[in-house]
C-alpha cells in the first residue's frame, strides 16, 4: 500500500542541537532472540550497530529512541514502513536539508547495515517474548539463609535436595522456579510448563458410598468428574454429585503458593541471592 | 428493494428494544446486562436441556479456528467470527449458510468479539484494523475502510457497535506505544464521521497528567472492547485500555488520563462527557476494557441511574451512569496487593513499590487480570453482579530501564495461584453473596443470566447452569472444547434456546419437546 510520505517527513522534524554532536560511540546490542525474529542477517545487525553508533547515535540516541531534536526511529512511520531500505536509504544518503539532518557520506553497505540493525531494534520492541531480563541478583544472600532456614527447611535442605541449585540455573530461572516450581518460566502471560519430580505430582483420595478410599495421581478434577490413576497404574473415574464421593486433593506444592501472600519482595529477592551462592 | 425483504431488514428499533426472536448486539442489548428475560427455560425445568444441534465450522487453510465472538441472532440466522472469519448459520439446525473469508493479512489473530448489524449489513474489523461491511444475506463484500495503520501493529478485535448513524469502532494492539481512538464511521461508506483520542493533545484537558505531549501521544489506552449505551442520556460509555510503555513508568509519570477509564462519549460527537479512571497511572496491563454494565438500582432508598465494571484490576466499580461519580470501589479478590486503598474520588491509589522493577516484584493479580474481557452478567431478578475471577500472583519485571522506554518494556511470570471462581456480587456494596470455586480450567469465562433464575456460565469443557440466586448447580453439559464466548438465548417458533461458541464450534440446546 502506497503511504504519503509526507506524513512520515513530517514526523521526522528536527533542529540540529549542540548535544547531537556529542557522539555515541559503543554500539547497542540487540537480543539473540530478536535478531532471528526479525530474519535479518546477524553479520549485518553486528556491522549495522557499529555504523549507527559512529554515525546516527549522536543525535537519534543510542537505541534509535530519539534525543533532543532529533526524533524516535523505532516510533517512526518511515522506518515502520521500510522493507529493505527501500525508505529509510534516501533519507540516510540525501540527509533532510529542510529539517536539519545532513546529507551522511556512507557506502551502499553501511547503509544496508544500519536498516538491518535498525529492523531489528523495532522488532525487539514489538516482540516482547523476545525481552532479556535484567540482574536479579539484587538481594542480600545472608539474610536469606536465615528466611531459609526458618521457613523452607521443613521441606528443603542446602546439603541435599537444593545441593548445587546455583549452578543449575541461571538466577532469574531460579527465581521463578524457587517460587513456582511447577511454573516460572519466562513468558509474558503466565510462564511455560516446567518439568516438575514426580514429588510435586498433585494426588487425590475418594471416599466412595461404601467406605472404601481410592488413591493416586490426578488426572481430571471438575464439579462433575473425578479422575485418577492409582499406584499400579490402573485408570479410575468418578461421577461426582456434590460432595458424594468425597474427594480430597493433596498438592504437595501447596506451600509454595501460600507463601506468596507472605513474602516480601525482599525477602523473595534475599532467597534467591541465597539459593544461587549454593554452587 | 421488496418489500418482504425491508421488513426483515434490523432497525434502530429493535437495536433499542430486541425482540425475544433477537441477539442483536454483543451483548444483546445496549445495556451490557447479558440478562435474557426468557424464562420458559428455568431453575425448574433446566435439569431437562438436552442438545438441539451442535457444528464445527473450518477457516481457511493457516487459520486455527477459536470463536471468541458473540453471535448475533436475527431474523433467525445466527452470525459469529473468528479473525478473518465470519459465518452466517441457520439457527435452527446449525447448518452454515455462508462464510466470509478476509484476505491473509499480517494482523494479530489474538481474538474477535463479533459482527455489529444495521439493515441487512454486518460491520468486521479486520486483524489488520479494517472495517469491513458485508451483505448478511450473501456474506458479499460490500466495502471495507482502514481504520488504523497495521504497520503500527494496531490489531482489532472489537465488535463494531450500531448507534442510530454510526458504527462505532475502537481499536487494539499495545505493543508499539501507538495512539489509541475510538471512531465513529457512516455505515453506508465507512466514511469517517468522528475520532476522539484515548490521551490528550496539546492544549485539552487531562494533558497534565503527562510528562509531555509526545508522552501522551504515544500513550496508547486503546479500547479493544465494545461498550454499552445508554439511549435515555446518548451516552456510549465504554473501557479504555492501558498506557504504554506497558510495564515502564519513567517516561510517563502523572495519571496518564484517559487510559484505564471508564468513558463516556456522545455519539453523534465523539465528545467526552465524563470520566472514570479505575487505574490511574498503570504499569500491570490491566486495561480497563471490560464491560461496563448499566442498569438502574436502589441506592440509599434513591433510584439511580448505574454503570458497573468488574474491572482487570480486581476492583468492583459502581458509577452514577449520570456523572461518573463512585458510588462503590471496592476489591473483589483479597489477593490484590499494589493499592494503598482508595482516594477521595473512589479510585485505588497505586504502590509505587508494586511497580516492575528490573529484579522483579509480586503483585497479585498477573497482567492477565483479576478478571478480563469475558463477559460479566448483571440479573435485575437477583440484583447480582456475576463475573468469573482468578487470584493470580506474577513476578512483574521491568525489562527497559533507559529513560525513553518502548513497548511493554517489562514482562511477567505468574507464579501462582489461590484460585478460579464465579462470584455473585451485591452492587450496593460490591460483597460477595455467593461464590463458586473451581478446582482447575480458567474461571475468567463469559456468563449469561436469565429470568428462569438462571446463570449459565462454564468450567473447562462444561457448559453450566446455576440457580442464579443462590449458586446452586443445576445442570451440566460436556462440550468437545471448552466454551470460549459469552452464551446467548433466544426464542424461536415458541421455543427458548441457548446457544453458546466453544473452540471451533457452537453448540444450540433447548428442552426436549414433551411425548408425542
Amino acid at each position: 500500500m502506497m503511504r504519503d510520505i509526507r506524513i512520515a517527513a513530517a514526523a521526522m522534524i528536527f533542529v540540529y542541537s549542540p548535544i547531537c554532536l556529542l557522539a555515541q560511540k559503543k554500539p547497542e546490542a540487540a537480543s539473540p532472540a530478536a535478531i532471528a525474529g526479525s530474519k535479518e542477517d546477524p553479520q549485518a545487525v553486528e556491522r549495522g550497530a557499529k555504523a549507527y553508533a559512529a554515525n546516527c547515535a549522536g543525535c537519534h540516541g543510542p537505541k534509535a529512541r530519539g534525543n533532543v531534536g532529533a526524533p524516535d526511529l523505532i516510533r517512526s512511520l518511515l522506518v515502520l514502513d521500510d522493507e529493505k531500505g527501500i525508505l529509510i536509504g534516501p533519507v540516510i544518503r540525501n540527509g533532510r536539508p529542510d529539517a536539519g539532518m545532513p546529507k551522511l557520506n556512507l557506502t551502499e553497505q553501511q547503509i544496508s547495515d544500519i536498516v538491518a540493525w535498525l529492523h531489528v531494534q523495532t522488532y525487539a520492541a514489538d516482540h516482547r517474548t523476545t525481552y532479556e531480563f535484567l540482574d536479579v541478583l539484587t538481594g542480600d544472600a545472608k539474610k536469606g539463609e536465615v528466611y531459609f532456614n526458618a521457613n523452607c527447611a521443613g521441606c528443603h535442605s542446602a546439603a541435599g535436595d537444593l545441593r548445587g541449585i546455583g549452578k543449575r540455573y541461571d538466577p532469574f530461572t531460579l527465581q521463578g522456579r524457587w517460587l513456582q516450581p511447577r511454573g516460572g518460566g519466562r513468558g509474558a502471560r503466565g510462564g511455560e510448563a516446567v518439568q516438575t519430580s514426580k514429588r510435586a505430582a498433585i494426588t487425590v483420595t475418594v471416599t466412595l458410598g461404601s467406605g472404601q478410599t481410592v488413591s493416586g495421581e490426578l488426572v481430571r478434577l471438575d464439579d462433575f468428574n473425578v479422575a485418577l490413576r492409582d499406584a499400579a497404574g490402573d485408570y479410575h473415574s468418578y461421577t461426582r454429585r456434590g460432595d458424594n464421593p468425597k474427594v480430597e486433593v493433596h498438592d504437595p506444592l501447596k506451600a509454595h503458593t501460600d507463601l506468596l501472600s507472605k513474602y516480601t519482595d525482599a525477602d523473595i529477592h534475599n532467597v534467591t541471592a541465597y539459593l544461587a551462592s549454593l554452587k | 428493494m421488496a418489500a418482504s425483504a425491508l421488513a426483515q431488514d434490523l432497525t434502530s428499533r429493535e437495536l433499542l428494544k430486541p425482540p425475544a426472536d433477537m441477539w442483536p448486539t454483543y451483548n444483546g442489548d445496549y445495556s451490557g446486562q447479558r440478562f435474557s428475560p426468557l424464562s420458559q427455560i428455568n431453575d425448574k425445568n433446566v435439569h431437562q436441556l438436552s442438545l438441539v444441534w451442535a457444528s464445527r465450522f473450518t477457516g481457511a487453510a493457516a487459520d486455527r479456528v477459536v470463536i471468541k465472538s458473540t453471535p448475533l441472532l436475527v431474523n433467525g440466522i445466527l452470525y459469529f467470527t473468528s479473525p478473518n472469519n465470519v459465518w452466517a448459520v441457520d439457527a435452527r439446525s446449525g447448518q452454515e449458510l455462508w462464510h466470509y473469508h478476509y484476505p491473509p493479512n499480517s494482523g494479530s489473530t489474538i481474538g474477535n468479539r463479533g459482527v455489529g448489524i444495521y439493515g441487512h449489513w454486518l460491520y468486521f474489523e479486520s486483524p489488520d484494523s479494517h472495517l469491513v461491511s458485508l451483505d448478511a444475506r450473501t456474506g458479499a463484500e460490500r466495502w471495507k475502510v482502514e481504520i488504523a495503520d497495521p504497520k503500527l501493529d494496531y490489531t482489532s478485535t472489537v465488535a463494531p457497535v450500531v448507534i442510530g448513524n454510526h458504527i462505532v469502532v475502537g481499536i487494539g494492539g499495545d505493543h508499539l506505544d501507538n495512539p489509541g481512538f475510538l471512531q465513529a464511521r457512516d455505515p453506508e461508506t465507512g466514511a469517517l464521521q468522528w475520532k476522539w483520542n484515548t490521551t490528550p493533545r496539546k492544549g485539552e484537558p487531562g494533558i497534565e497528567t503527562w510528562p509531555d505531549e509526545y508522552a501522551a501521544a504515544h500513550g496508547t489506552g486503546q479500547p479493544w472492547m465494545p461498550g454499552t449505551y445508554d439511549p435515555e442520556q446518548n451516552l456510549y460509555i465504554v473501557g479504555t485500555g492501558n498506557p504504554n510503555p506497558v510495564m515502564a513508568e519513567q517516561s510517563r509519570k502523572g495519571d496518564n488520563l484517559y487510559t484505564c477509564s471508564i468513558v463516556a462519549l456522545n455519539p453523534d460527537t465523539g465528545k467526552l462527557q465524563w470520566y472514570f479512571q479505575v487505574s490511574p497511572h498503570d504499569t500491570h496491563d490491566w486495561d480497563a476494557a471490560e464491560t461496563p454494565v448499566l442498569f438502574d438500582g436502589v441506592i440509599n432508598g434513591e433510584k439511580r441511574k448505574l454503570v458497573a465494571q468488574a474491572s482487570r484490576n480486581g476492583y468492583f466499580f459502581v458509577l452514577d451512569r449520570t456523572t461518573g461519580k463512585r458510588i462503590v470501589s471496592t476489591p473483589y479478590i483479597e489477593t490484590l496487593n499494589w493499592a494503598k486503598g482508595v482516594n477521595e474520588k473512589g479510585q485505588p491509589i497505586p504502590d509505587p513499590a508494586k511497580v516492575p522493577k528490573p529484579d522483579g516484584v509480586l503483585v497479585s493479580p498477573s497482567s492477565n487480570g483479576a478478571t478480563n474481557w469475558p463477559a460479566p452478567s448483571f440479573s435485575p431478578q437477583t440484583g447480582l453482579f456475576y463475573v468469573g475471577t482468578s487470584r493470580s500472583w506474577s513476578m512483574y519485571y521491568l525489562t527497559d530501564t533507559d529513560e525513553r522506554p518502548e513497548g511493554w518494556a517489562g514482562l511477567d511470570n505468574t507464579v501462582g495461584n489461590y484460585g478460579n471462581a464465579l462470584l455473585a456480587l451485591d452492587y450496593h456494596t460490591g460483597k460477595v453473596v455467593w461464590r463458586h470455586d473451581w478446582f482447575g480450567g480458567n474461571g475468567v469465562v463469559s456468563n449469561l443470566s436469565t429470568a428462569g433464575n438462571l446463570l449459565f456460565t462454564s468450567n473447562q469443557l462444561n457448559l453450566i447452569a446455576f440457580q442464579a440466586a443462590t449458586g446452586k448447580i443445576l445442570w451440566h453439559a460436556s462440550l468437545m472444547a471448552a466454551p470460549s464466548a459469552g452464551p446467548i438465548s433466544y426464542m424461536l417458533d415458541g421455543r427458548q434456546y441457548v446457544v453458546v461458541a466453544a473452540g471451533d464450534g457452537l453448540y444450540c440446546f433447548a428442552l426436549n419437546d414433551p411425548a408425542p
